[in-house]
């Protein structure tokens, strides 16, 4: 039986996120060839549809109230519930991203559904699809499937791939007028820290530093390559412990599970806590002075050296490749 | 304030895992509160000895669960409850458990509930916003500052490494993210003093609840590991020449830049 499957797309700052291509490619195997609707929540969401369209919606709908500008959790599930209740989708698809993940859980529990959450891959489709997710943070996968109700799942970034962009396809985009009340939280400000704007867990590049770095001024020359790289800077528990960066850039069991294409980990020793979060990276590169490191067992390549004396040789190897 | 903290068993951080038949093996490893719930319990003390009142400390599982719970209230939580579901459940997912939780809350009138923002088992992140929903009250995830000011509440989230600032009220439920406190080690005087604290164990039977309705919707058909990274190349000669060759590696064999 084909699915009628609703996929909630994400912008920031005005522009769509991959994720969110990512998450129409998943809403296509669930559909095994049903309708796949987009839903876009903001202020301004409008001129956002086609986009969406172009990666493999099939339809789209908007609810732009001011109230949409910055997530709440009561602000977006009153507007995606009122488009649930017009739609009536057989399943449901959002991005494991911090909005997903935070509104997810209250959308489930309001359609009393199961929900499986950071998936990473599907197989098979339609009513057979299964959902393949990590658990103990990358340690082991399990298998899951919905056994009753409504299927509604959140696809971690980076993942799954996209379908082709395509220009020529085309759908309606219709809004949809909600009104919004009663909203129990006051976004005050949003300070914004990882200023070069590449989210750790959508980064196809990390460069993380461990103790090696030595402190905070350490990591600049990680920083520096990052930015050259378009990607994100990372650290372990033991960086982020010795305060030498913000818990926010910790990637391990506790902190944050990534998957890059390629992994650069800098003056990391490799505990089994750290190696949980980041060892399913496609290429991961080991720098470290110590040639017994744990890190170098799930290295694709190592150098066994002074961080301090590779990641800037690094940095400007890859400018010349550049500037090539 | 009447304050409860969602605690949840997990295996250590620390732990290999095992899978065998399908199932993660259990036997011989070490179990800790979720590193994230710690998180909670601190803030929850915190919150109590400024502000007053009493903090219970819920968890869901079975009789070994009482161990982790022992150690919470070793930390300075007032009260322990254990559902135990052992008996009358088999499979119990996300919906499960916060249907359940939530049943047993929903008399007590609790004006905070904290939570960690994630499991490091399982983690779906889901039970604790399920909860609030359920319980109809507000939640924020992920936070890593709390301030109460009579009913007015004043919070940090982090999201994605960026900062909300946030103002709301209580009740609330909030799950706690890396940064929000240094949670404390119990003492040995908390040792002993958790000893004497209450501890209830409460049966599916003792709630207003039916087990036919809270069946999982979710079912998990197979547990499995990642293959086996195989450890690669570690370059020689001098450093110059092996950062030249590992730009060369990256762009022509493993083809990422």
């Amino acid at each position: 039986m084909t699915k009628k499957v609703i996929v909630l797309g994400e912008a920031r700052e005005g522009v769509l996120r991959n994720v969110s291509f990512e998450a129409i490619a998943a809403a296509k195997k669930i559909s095994g060839g049903g309708e796949v609707v987009a839903i876009l929540l903001g202020d301004s969401v409008q001129a956002l549809g086609n986009e969406m369209i172009h990666y493999g919606a099939d339809r789209v709908v908007t609810v732009e109230h001011p109230h949409l500008k910055t997530y709440t959790s009561d602000g977006y599930s009153q507007a995606f519930m009122a488009v649930v209740e017009n739609e009536k989708p057989d399943a449901v698809v959002f991005g494991h991203t911090a909005l997903g993940k935070d509104l997810s859980p209250k959308v489930a529990s309001k359609l009393q559904s199961g929900l499986i959450s950071d998936v990473t891959d599907i197989e098979g489709e339609g009513d057979g699809a299964v959902f393949i997710r990590p658990i103990f943070s990358g340690k082991a996968f399990e298998k899951v499937k919905i056994k009753e109700g409504i299927v509604f799942v959140t696809v971690r970034p980076n993942n799954i791939e996209p379908l082709a962009h395509d220009e020529s396809r085309s759908g309606d985009v219709s809004s949809v007028s909600v009104d919004i009340t009663n909203l129990r939280t006051i976004i005050k400000e949003v300070v914004r820290k990882s200023t070069e704007g590449v989210d750790l867990s959508e980064a196809k590049v990390i460069v993380a530093g461990g103790r090696g770095v030595k402190s905070e001024d350490g990591f600049e020359p990680l920083k520096e390559l990052a930015d050259l790289l378009g990607g994100a800077v990372g650290a372990s528990r033991g960086a982020c412990d010795a305060d030498y960066c913000d818990y926010s850039l910790q990637i391990g069991q506790t902190g944050k599970v990534v998957t890059p294409d390629l992994y650069i980990a800098a003056g990391i020793s490799g505990a089994i806590q750290h190696l949980a979060g980041m060892s399913n990276s496609k290429i991961i590169v080991a720098i470290n002075k110590d040639p017994e490191a744990n890190i170098f067992k799930v290295a694709d390549y190592g150098i066994v050296g002074d961080l301090f004396e590779v990641i800037p040789m690094l940095t400007e190897e890859f400018k010349k490749m550049k500037s090539n | 304030m009447n304050i409860y903290v969602l605690v949840k068993r997990t295996f250590d951080t620390e732990e290999r895992i095992v899978v065998s038949g399908g199932k993660i093996q259990e036997d011989g490893a070490e179990f800790i509160i979720n590193p994230y719930d710690e998180y909670a319990i601190e803030e929850a003390i915190q919150v109590r000895d400024a502000h007053g009142g009493e903090v219970t400390v819920l968890t869901m599982g079975g009789e070994e669960a009482e161990k982790q719970l022992r150690t919470a209230l070793a930390m300075g939580a007032d009260k322990a409850v254990l559902i135990n579901v052992e008996d009358d459940i088999d499979e119990l997912d996300q919906f499960t458990s916060a249907q359940i939780l939530a049943d047993y809350l929903k008399d007590k009138n609790p004006d905070l509930i904290l939570a960690g923002n994630v499991a490091i088992d399982g983690g779906s992140g889901q039970v604790g916003p399920r909860v609030a929903d359920l319980l109809d009250i507000n939640y924020v995830t992920t936070i890593t500052k709390l301030e109460i000011n009579g009913t007015q509440v004043s919070i940090v989230r982090d999201v994605e490494g960026d900062s909300e600032v946030i103002e709301t009220s209580l009740p609330l439920l909030v799950t706690a993210q890396q940064g929000l406190n240094e949670p404390r080690y119990p003492s040995l005087p908390g040792i002993m003093k958790a000893k004497k604290k209450p501890l209830d164990e409460v049966e599916l039977d003792d709630l207003d609840i039916d087990e036919d309705d809270v069946v999982a919707k979710t079912e998990t058909i197979d547990i499995y590991l990642p293959p086996k990274k195989e450890a690669g190349r570690v370059l020689e000669g001098d450093i110059s020449a092996q950062v030249t060759e590992l730009v060369q590696l990256l762009r022509t064999e493993a083809k990422v830049i």
